[in-house]
Order: C-alpha cells, then structure tokens, then sequence
C-alpha cells in the first residue's frame, strides 16, 4: 500500500517473478491509476457519509419543527427558521450553561496541565527511591474504569460538603494520571543533556522545569490542554453525577434536560446542538495537529 | 534518568549521599501536589471500592461488615445479569467493529493522496464533538417511523426497517452503530501513528518479491502493526466495558432493560439510591472482569510473540 518512486530497482537476492514486459508494466500503471480514482472516490463517499449527521443537524437546525422530519428528506430547507438560535437562549439558560462549561473547562485544563507537567518532570527526569512503582500505580489507574470507584469518590465528595458544587468536578478532573502520562512521554524524548548543562550553569530543577522544560515542551502543552478541554467540555457523566443546580449545570446536562422538557422541538433542539458543538468545532480546527499529536503520543508505550 | 553524577563515585561518599537524599526530596516535591490530589480522589477511592464493597452502607446508616452478602445478592439480581449481559454484547460488537473500521481507515488515508489531511480530519471529527449532541442527532436519525435512516432503508427495500432505540432488539445495535461511528476515528489516530513505526523498506523488498497490496498487508502490514493492535485491543475492551455516558443520554437503558450496562446499574444503586454496599460490590465486579480480559488479552499477545 505503499506508494514509492516507480522504477527504482535493487539488486534482487530472492527468486522473483520474471520481469514484467514494458506493455505489462504500463497496463498495470493505468490499472494502478483507475484503482487509486475509485479508492479516492469511495473515501470521499464514506467521508461525506460520516459527517452527513452533523450537515442534517445544521440543517435542521434552521428549519420549522414540522419539517425536520419529513419524507422525503428536505436537504435544503423551503424557509429558514434563524429565530431558532435567538429564541433557545430565551427558553433555556444558555448563556448560564455555555459560562459554566469554560468555567469548568478552562480551571481544569490549568490545573491538570500544570500539575501534570509539573508531577512528569519528576517521574522523567528525576531519580528517587519508589518513583517507577508509583508512576505504576498513576498507569493502572488509567486502566481502572472510573465507574468502579465512582460511588466510593461520591462519597467522600459528600463528606467534604461538595457535593453539588464545581469544586467536586475540579477536583476530581485536575489531577488526573492522563496528564502526567502524556506529558512524561514526551518529557522522555527531550535528552538529558539539556537538563545537565543548565544544572551546572546553577539553575535549580525547579528552574529547569520552569525555563528550559516548559518552553521545549509547548507542543506537548498544547496537546494535553486541548485533549483536556474537550474532554471536560463534552462530559456528561461527571456533571451529571455531582451537580444538581440548574444554575451549575454545564450545556452538555442543560441540553439533555431540554430535549425532556420540549421534546417535540425538534428544531431548537437541533439549534441547541450546534451551540453546543461550534466552540468545540472551532478550537479542533485550531488546534488539530496538537490533538492527532497528543493521541498519537499516549498510543506509543514507553 | 542519568546517573552522570553519581556514577563517577565507586564508593558513595558522605557529600554524594547528603545530594542523593536532597535529589530525592526535590523529586518527590515535584511529584507531590498532583500526587495528593491524585491519591485523595482516585487511589483512596479505588481502594474503597474493595472495602465498601463488603458493608451494608445505605447513604443514611454507617457501613456495617457484612462480607459477602452483596455477592451473594449480586448472584440473584436480575438487573445484574441482565447488565453484565448487556455490556458484553456491547462490547461484542463494539470491539471488533471498531478495531476493524479504524485499522481500515488508518491503512487507507496512510498514503500520499490529496487532501488526505482534510479526509482525516473529516473522519476524527465526531469523536471531538459532544456527545449529547452526538446522541440526540442519532436519535433522531434512528427515529422508526420518520427518521432519515429508516427512509433510506425503505428506500432500499426493507420494508419494514428496524425500530432501532425503539425496540428491544435493536436498542443494542443502535447504540454499537453509534459508537463505531464515533470512536473510529481515535483510533485510526492511533493505527496511522503505528504505520509510521512500519519500516518503510519492509514494503519495498515485498513489492521486489511480487507481493501485491493484499499480501504486503498480511505479511508486512500486520505483523508491523502488532503492538497497536494490542493496545488499541485493550482500550477497546476497558472503554467498552464502561459505556456510560452514550447509553444514558440515547435510551437511558430502555426499552425496558434492554440496554442497561454495568456501569449504569453502579450509579443507579450507588448515587441514585443510595445504596453504596451493593453498587460497590459491583464495581468490583466490573473491576475484575476487566482486569480479567485485560490480563486474558496479555497472555495470548505474550503467546503468540513466542
């Protein structure tokens, strides 16, 4: 699968198939033409397949309830509705839930990233007695499904009074194993050297984190703080689990509970679904390659 | 990680041992704010888990000991089987779907077309959007009688198309589709990252011995792509394994039973009713099981290396 530079050859050492006769060679240069036409086409097909439930929803979204759903599919809609997206902010507390989700997000992507990066230097670049038995117990916890000690975390929320409060969802987001994993990957790659010599121009550890590691490491930053953001910004388990106010709620929970209370809205519902996704939208557009990079880092074990 | 200053020393002198111990202190301070953190809200819960697990505790009594009622409970639970049932037929269809679509995908846009960026892209974004929202369109996609899906389907020629999130047959179902849907883009991240750790000259020196697409993707493709096989494997079967958030917001565990998942049972018994004994006996129970496929899966991967 491949694709190299025709007509490069190497001495074989390994019986091969006779050579190819110059007409072969070119028959096969236009089937390997008309193969990669189809296959170009069959990925466009299925790229526009997958995102076709986002186009319907944006569609949707700007039309009349009673033609959301009509047979056949209107794919361009025979009035525009842009009241949808002024009048759900007057249905629902929108604007309350939309500040909640950045409150959320943005505290917790901090926290995470700078604790992170600030627990991964240690377990990258610093020796001490129990340091691989714990970094251990930070990857284990990865694998331990957060459902199995989510009522035992529940309860000592609730002993600590905050239940129902952002405190809860921060703290128990902010220091997540995620962020030390990711960011002592890439601590790894980054030679020691660099540390030795600033340590002898006298720069303490906390000063090589700060000025020589940081600054390296920005791409990596970038990464776990995206991951992270997004992360907080579509849980739902999570908020749904310790915030009962509706003044707390983040948009993810604000637009479950709409669909129960309008149900037959379809339209705003829709409205509501694409407010909840542009901020997302926006920042992986931004973003992307520090996405791809940071999910690709956490894959290559280390 | 270097031991430049040390390893100099045969014999460790006063001075090198009052560093080390300071080295250490220095070490473990840069571990210790997330550390607290981490240790008070996951390791203290985790361990709770195994100790709760065997107490009679209801949110208005204090836990009593009462060692392994809860199992036995848990033996005769309808909703306990049924869940267990549940997520294994999730995770059934989930896994394998979604191991085969990325690894499809990854091997596909693994080459120098144009836009290749723009179609990856393309193919990432649902699992960066919420959820929710995710969940509510597909709901309305998946709608029985009016929804797009089912239109296309008569369109097709299935008379009489599946109820989907309607119906107990194919709640399951409606939930694998939306999933794979979603989830294969992460991991074809994680495939076309494995492919670039493929040594390029692998390729070249079977298209010399006349190996045509399908034979370099069995014989050089494959066996280069192993170890992200296997741990793609493994984050599908703990992902799998805890599906909450889609089956909550898309059918809440209905019709009737029919989609109820292990980790739901955990919270309706733990959080909603209160009952904290018996939602942690089975965590723990959904703790073992994954910790028993994952271990399984180790094995087989350590077997067939030999």
């Amino acid at each position: 699968m491949n694709t190299t530079a025709p007509g490069r050859e190497r001495p074989r050492t390994t019986p091969a198939p006779a050579p190819p006769a110059a007409a072969t060679v070119s028959r096969r240069r236009t089937a390997h033409a008309a193969g990669r036409a189809l296959l170009y086409l069959f990925l466009v097909l299925l790229a526009v397949a997958i995102l076709l439930p986002f186009v319907w929803m944006a569609i949707s979204s700007v039309k009349a309830d009673r033609d959301v759903f009509t047979v056949p599919i209107q794919w361009v809609p025979k009035s525009y509705r842009w009241r949808n997206f002024t009048d759900i902010w007057k249905q629902i507390p929108l604007a309350t839930y939309l500040g909640n989700s950045l409150l959320l997000s943005a505290v917790i992507t901090f926290l995470q990233v700078l604790t992170g990066s600030f627990a991964a230097y240690g377990f990258a670049k610093m020796r001490f007695p129990g340091r691989d038995a714990l970094f251990l117990g930070y990857i284990a916890t990865i694998a331990v499904p957060w459902q199995a000690y989510m009522v035992p975390q529940y309860i000592i929320m609730d002993k600590l009074g905050l239940v129902n409060t952002r405190w809860s969802l921060i703290l128990i987001q902010a220091f997540g194993a995620f962020g030390v994993f990711l960011m002592r990957q890439f601590y790894l790659t980054i030679p020691d050297e660099i540390s030795e010599a600033a340590r002898l121009d006298g720069l303490s550890e906390y000063g090589i984190w700060a000025r020589i590691i940081l600054p390296l490491s920005k791409p990596a930053l970038a990464s776990l703080a995206l991951l992270t953001f997004v992360n907080t910004w579509n849980d739902y388990m999570g908020p749904f689990i310790y915030l009962t106010d509706n003044d707390l709620w983040t948009v993810q929970i604000g637009l479950r509970s709409f669909i129960g209370q309008y149900d037959a809205q379809y339209a705003m519902i829709m409205a509501g679904s694409v407010i909840s996704v542009v901020p997302i939208l926006v920042i992986f557009l931004l973003g992307q390659r520090y996405f791809v990079r940071g999910i690709a880092t956490t894959g290559i074990k280390g | 990680m270097t031991t430049v200053t040390t390893r100099t020393a045969p014999a460790p002198t006063a001075a090198t041992r009052r560093r080390r111990r300071r080295n250490a202190l220095v070490g473990w301070s840069f571990v210790l704010p997330n550390l607290l953190g981490f240790a008070a809200l996951t390791l203290v819960p985790v361990a709770g888990t195994f100790v709760v697990a065997f107490t009679d505790w209801d949110s208005y009594s204090s836990p009593k000991w009462i060692g392994l009622a809860n199992f036995r409970r848990m033996r005769h639970d309808d909703n306990f089987w049924t869940a267990l049932q549940n997520t294994c037929w999730y995770a059934a269809g989930h896994i394998p779907l979604t191991l085969a679509a990325s690894l499809g995908l990854a091997v596909l846009l693994n080459q120098k077309l144009r836009g290749v960026g723009i179609l990856r892209t393309a193919f990432f974004f649902p699992y960066v959007t919420s959820l929710v929202a995710v969940a509510i369109v597909w709901n309305m996609l998946l709608s029985p009688d009016i929804g797009p899906v089912n239109q296309l389907l008569r369109h097709l020629g299935w008379s009489h198309p599946p109820g989907w999130t309607t119906s107990t047959d194919w709640s399951l179902p409606a939930l694998i589709l939306t999933s794979v849907w979603r989830d294969m883009g992460y991991y074809m991240v994680l495939f076309l990252a494995g492919l670039q750790t493929v040594p390029a000259e692998l390729y070249e020196a079977a298209r010399m011995d006349g190996a045509g697409p399908w034979a370099r993707f069995w014989h050089v493709t494959m066996p280069g792509l192993r170890p992200t096989t296997f741990f793609v494997t493994v984050m599908l079967t703990i992902s799998s394994f805890k599906v909450f958030d889609l089956v909550q917001v898309m059918t809440e565990g209905g019709p009737g039973r029919s989609t109820l998942v292990l980790s739901q049972l955990i919270f309706r018994e733990g959080i909603t009713h209160g009952r904290f004994g018996y939602s942690s006996a089975v965590s723990l129970a959904l703790f073992v099981i994954v910790l028993a496929v994952t271990l399984a899966q180790f094995q087989i991967q350590r077997r067939s290396e030999r």
